[in-house]
């Protein structure tokens, strides 16, 4: 057994006994001569991993802001009824144990849970009891879940739409065998891809730095990790064009002379693997993996998908390659670009679903296809993710230079006040900026957009984001660590109604700190969104602060200092 | 060996290409704060201490390699604050109880703690329940402490090279937990080099701690006179008038006050220029006068606590802070990471004394309530100052006391900042 192979293992005793025991932590770490704790360490990184007894179904439900917002308390307690469970709690039920999560990509169809990661979406009390019935009767989950294919609301006109237009097999690979890689290379270039999982990274630019190392192997990765909250678009072009994505990865790998890539899948998308699995076989039959792909001699290649276990940060591209290692998903040191230094110490590519479907597209439809389509700098298409408050929550690809307002309105969304743009990684919008354009020159855009009405909770998004933030976190360095579990406790205060004006300045110099000396983008854009919604939303803010006698500046919650006390004293009586 | 010419702070510095930032700045006499950071290791990263800015984006120095033209910051006011931010995080996240701690002065983190002078966290404590892990053969891990900086991750190994600690779970939770069969096979040198490798208390060695007296302690014995500067003084009407002192110990042990004695026949010059108004020294009750300064010590564990601080509030121009307990809760706090039911249960109810099938706890309306937790004076008022020791030295308070009243300068000498 290899190193690399310790997540698929950990899945493998997880799966066949429902956790991961001291005795299958002691075999393993026998097997790869390592002490027992380094393989706990791992484990208790990703929670889909357990190491007590779990009941024959593990029920996730997703936390995230939009399933709060649509009835989340409301089906948590349905569960515990029709179960007889309580959150988090082993050993209480041969049948079920429960589970909460963070966003499960179905932000479109919540509430929504995994079952035994099937996908259950748009519960409701009554939905819950059914199903919790039928599991108990000894239905099979195969036929009594969801379908979690999220619909595709918008496109934009035919000679425009870029990626939900027509596919078949080899649509873009044939194209490869009259070009040089080089050639390749420049139209990739010449179309100004950029990086479409949030940095927007140049994607020529890092398959040429890949193509001159020299690494003896090299690798190309899709990044299918899609675990910012309200994005679910990597699901959907894996669910509809797999192949379209896994073209890309190809013509990545022709221009950079890897020979082996990853697909790494959340564990949360484990109802897609037998699409993409299949997919992958197909590829092969045709000989458009393997060696001498398309007849070209020496130009071999081959995919495996690698099922992540729970961990957000794992979508970064430094801790997916650890987790792809076997190692804690944590973020490495920026000294080196993982196409100078990534998987086992080889040049890497690793590039978002999306960025590879693209390229694929415009290999396929040539560069003055792609060029007609967006703005100046944002060229073809963006597929977005939307949910929220809007009638029609979904996909829409959309092309660059939308603006904020014409999606509102596609969407029907009603009262929109805040504007969640990226994930709570991005920025937040209030109603002055729906004139903005989503586009590089002006909003950029990762792919998911939240829509909040005017009747939602300001303090109840933030906190949501920022535990997400605090829990997510590599545990790795101090700021992020430490800093979110802070920023938690100042949010405590706003909801608590004993916030000054001081606490709200302080919550934006906290959160400048953390964000300067974080060592990865979680850290880095965690306080974000909280900085931007103190000013973007003073109004709100100006409301919840309390002004306080001047020497007196602090405000202090006696009622609740004391109620420990007080009801202690009752009790024992 | 080739050398790069790079800028620190504006001054030209030359060192090896490639080598450590962090020991490239020591050789042109630039200190850098580090925790993490081990001269033979691939750095970790994980601490951020040493943050400085490099052509003008922060990074972590011990990540850096030096390179020809390279423009480093490390002393620029923002970044002073910024480093003492990060400690004072690890203050916060951890329950570091320095008085009793047995790695205080000798631990790394502490000095940097004085180094940046810090004396009072910005950030609230997040008393979190620690555990502390005596299973191990010879070792302790007190999880209080650990900053999860991973030196001894990478460091402490067995002779046949497997790995005795390793972090363990993630986000807040995250822990730096140890392997007792591999432990089990430390000597005990190597056990004793693992709790030198930390930078902190959390890794002792049972039988091992207390060794070294106060003074003989790593950084006691820091000879050189090293001052940090005090608050800048807020201007006061120059007037010959003796200046009145009140001063009262809420959820502390007396020593602080003890201390303030402890100055000797200098108490007698100290008369000629403050009077006291309410003060246990005096034994005078009430404030009988409005006051120019008035010196707390504890922190508040009760509702009378919190009355009297917020009478202090109202009666006295300046509010200090003297010692450990006032400043953030001190030894009080140890109680925080417990609920309030489970203290009392076992002082009362539980205890080895308390009667058998004793239900009462002792309350009643002229008895103060007892806090969910132990609060640090500045969570209840506003507090001017702060002077941390646990207890802080008698002539440091007076000298502060009479720097803040006077505008006098003084500045203190390194060794006397003390969280011990
Ligand atoms: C905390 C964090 C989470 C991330 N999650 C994802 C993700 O789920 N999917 C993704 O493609 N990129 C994610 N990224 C960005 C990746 O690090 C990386 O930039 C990206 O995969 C590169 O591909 P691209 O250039 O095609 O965008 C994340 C980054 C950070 C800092
Ligand atoms: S910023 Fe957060 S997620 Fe990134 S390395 Fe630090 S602790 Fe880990
Ligand atoms: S001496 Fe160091 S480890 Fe001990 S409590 Fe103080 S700061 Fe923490
Ligand atoms: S035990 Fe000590 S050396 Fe190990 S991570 Fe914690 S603070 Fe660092
Ligand atoms: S010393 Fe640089 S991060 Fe710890």
């Amino acid at each position: 057994m290899k190193r690399t192979g310790l997540l698929n293992k950990l899945w493998e005793f997880q799966n066949k006994f429902g956790y991961i025991s001291d005795n299958a932590i002691a075999q393993i770490a026998q097997k790869l001569s390592v002490s027992k704790i380094e393989i706990e360490g791992v484990v208790s990184f990703y929670h889909f991993f357990h190491r007590q007894p779990t009941g024959k179904y593990i029920i996730y439900l997703n936390n995230s802001i939009v399933a709060e917002f649509k009835g989340f308390q409301e089906i948590k307690a349905a569960f515990e009824k029709e179960t007889g469970c309580t959150f988090g709690c082993y050993g209480e039920n041969p049948l079920f144990t429960l589970f909460e999560t963070s966003c499960i990509g179905l932000s479109d169809q919540e509430p929504a849970a995994l079952i035994n990661f099937f996908p259950f979406t748009n519960l409701t009390p009554e939905k819950v009891k059914t199903i919790i019935q039928q599991l108990k009767n000894g239905n099979s989950l195969r036929f009594i879940s969801s379908n979690p294919t999220s619909k595709i609301q918008y496109l934009p006109p035919e000679d425009k739409t870029i990626f939900y237009r027509k596919y078949e097999m080899g649509i873009a690979l044939k194209k490869l065998k009259n070009h040089t890689p080089d050639e390749v290379l420049n139209l990739i270039s010449a179309a100004n891809l950029e990086g479409r999982g949030g940095a927007f990274f140049p994607t020529a630019k890092k398959w040429k730095s890949s193509k001159e190392s020299s690494t003896s192997k090299k690798y190309i990765i899709c990044n299918a990790d899609e675990g910012e909250p309200g994005t679910f678009k990597d699901k959907s072009l894996l669910n509809n064009l797999s192949g379209l994505v896994i073209e890309g990865m190809i013509v990545a790998a022709y221009i950079s002379g890897a020979a082996n890539g990853f697909i790494y899948l959340r564990a949360e998308y484990m109802y897609l693997l037998e699409k993409i699995e299949n997919t992958l076989r197909e590829f092969q039959e045709n000989n458009l993996l393997g060696n001498d792909i398309l007849g070209i001699p020496k130009f071999n290649f081959n995919i495996q998908i690698q099922v992540g276990a729970g961990a957000y940060i794992c979508g970064e591209e430094s801790a997916l390659i650890e987790s792809l290692e076997g190692k804690r998903g944590e973020a490495r040191i920026k000294k080196y670009y993982p196409t100078e230094y990534g998987y086992l110490g080889c040049s890497t590519i690793v590039n978002n679903v999306e960025t590879f479907a693209m390229a694929a597209r415009i290999i396929e439809l040539g560069i003055h296809f792609i060029s007609t389509i967006g703005t100046k700098e944002s060229k073809g298409t963006k597929v977005l993710s939307i949910s929220g408050d809007v009638a029609k929550p979904g996909i829409y690809e959309i092309e660059w230079g939308m603006t904020v307002k014409e999606i509102l309105h596609l969407c029907q969304a009603t009262s929109p006040h805040f504007v969640q743009i990226s994930g709570p990684s991005g920025i937040c919008i209030n109603n002055t900026e729906f004139d903005r354009k989503i586009c590089k020159e002006d909003l950029i855009c990762a792919g998911s957009i939240m829509v909040f009405n005017n009747f939602r909770s300001i303090t109840k998004i933030l906190e949501n984001y920022t535990k997400f933030f605090k829990e997510e976190s590599c545990g790795v360095c101090t700021p992020c660590r430490a800093g979110n579990q802070i920023l938690h406790e100042k949010i405590k205060k706003i909801k608590k109604g004993i916030c000054t004006s001081k606490d709200l300045e302080e919550i934006k110099e906290w959160g400048k700190i953390i964000k300067l000396t974080s060592r990865c983008g979680l850290g880095q854009f965690s306080a974000n969104t909280l900085i931007m919604a103190l000013d973007k939303f003073e109004g709100y803010f100006n409301q919840k602060i309390i002004k306080t006698n001047e020497n007196l500046n602090v405000e202090f919650d006696m009622e609740a200092a004391v109620y420990n006390y007080d009801s202690l004293i009752k009790d024992t009586q | 060996m080739k050398n790069s010419s790079f800028k620190i702070d504006g001054r030209v510095c030359t060192a090896e290409t490639g080598s450590n930032l962090i020991e490239a700045a020591k050789q042109n006499g630039i200190f850098i704060p580090t925790l993490c950071h081990f001269k033979h290791l691939d750095p970790l990263g994980t601490c951020r201490v040493c943050t400085v800015k490099l052509n003008g984006r922060d990074i972590a120095g011990c990540t850096v390699r030096v390179a020809d033209g390279m423009e480093i910051e490390v002393n620029t006011p923002e970044l002073l604050d910024t480093r003492k931010a990060i400690i004072e995080m690890m203050f916060v996240e951890g329950n570091h109880f320095c008085p009793s701690c047995e790695k205080s002065g000798d631990c790394q983190m502490q000095n940097l703690g004085y180094e940046t002078g810090i004396k009072y966290t910005r950030f609230p404590h997040l008393f979190i329940d620690r555990i502390t892990d005596a299973r191990p053969e010879r070792i302790v891990v007190n999880q209080n402490r650990c900053i999860k900086c991973k030196r001894c991750i990478e460091e402490v190994k067995t002779f046949d090279g497997y790995k005795v600690f390793y972090s363990i779970n993630k986000g807040n939770k995250t822990l730096v937990s140890i392997d007792y069969e591999q432990e089990a096979k430390l000597s005990e040198l190597q056990a004793v080099r693992a709790m030198h490798i930390c930078p902190t208390g959390s890794i002792l060695v049972k039988g091992k701690s207390f060794s070294k007296p106060f003074g003989d302690r790593q950084f006691d014995a820091i000879t050189e006179e090293k001052s940090m500067s005090l608050n800048p003084v807020k201007k006061q009407r120059a007037t010959t008038k003796k200046k009145i002192v009140a001063t009262t110990s809420l959820a502390g042990c007396f020593g602080c006050h003890m201390s303030m004695l402890d100055i000797d026949l200098g108490i007698l010059d100290l008369f000629e220029v403050i009077e006291f108004n309410k003060t246990p020294i005096t034994d005078i009750k009430n404030f009988t006068k409005h006051c120019d300064i008035g010196l707390i010590e504890g922190g508040c564990s009760n509702t009378q606590n919190i009355e009297v601080l917020r009478e202090f509030r109202k009666n006295c121009d300046i509010l200090v802070s003297v010692g450990e307990c006032a400043i953030w809760g001190g030894l009080p706090a140890m109680r925080n990471t417990f609920s309030l039911e489970e203290c009392l249960r076992e002082s009362y109810l539980d205890s080895m004394t308390s009667e058998e099938n004793e239900t009462i706890i002792p309350n009643h309306e002229d008895i103060p309530k007892i806090l969910n937790n132990v609060y640090a004076n500045h969570e209840i008022v506003k507090i001017d100052y702060h002077i941390p020791g646990c207890p802080p030295d008698a002539n440091y308070i007076w000298n502060v006391v009479k720097n803040i009243l006077f505008q006098e300068e003084y500045s203190i000498a390194h060794p006397k900042y003390k969280y011990d």
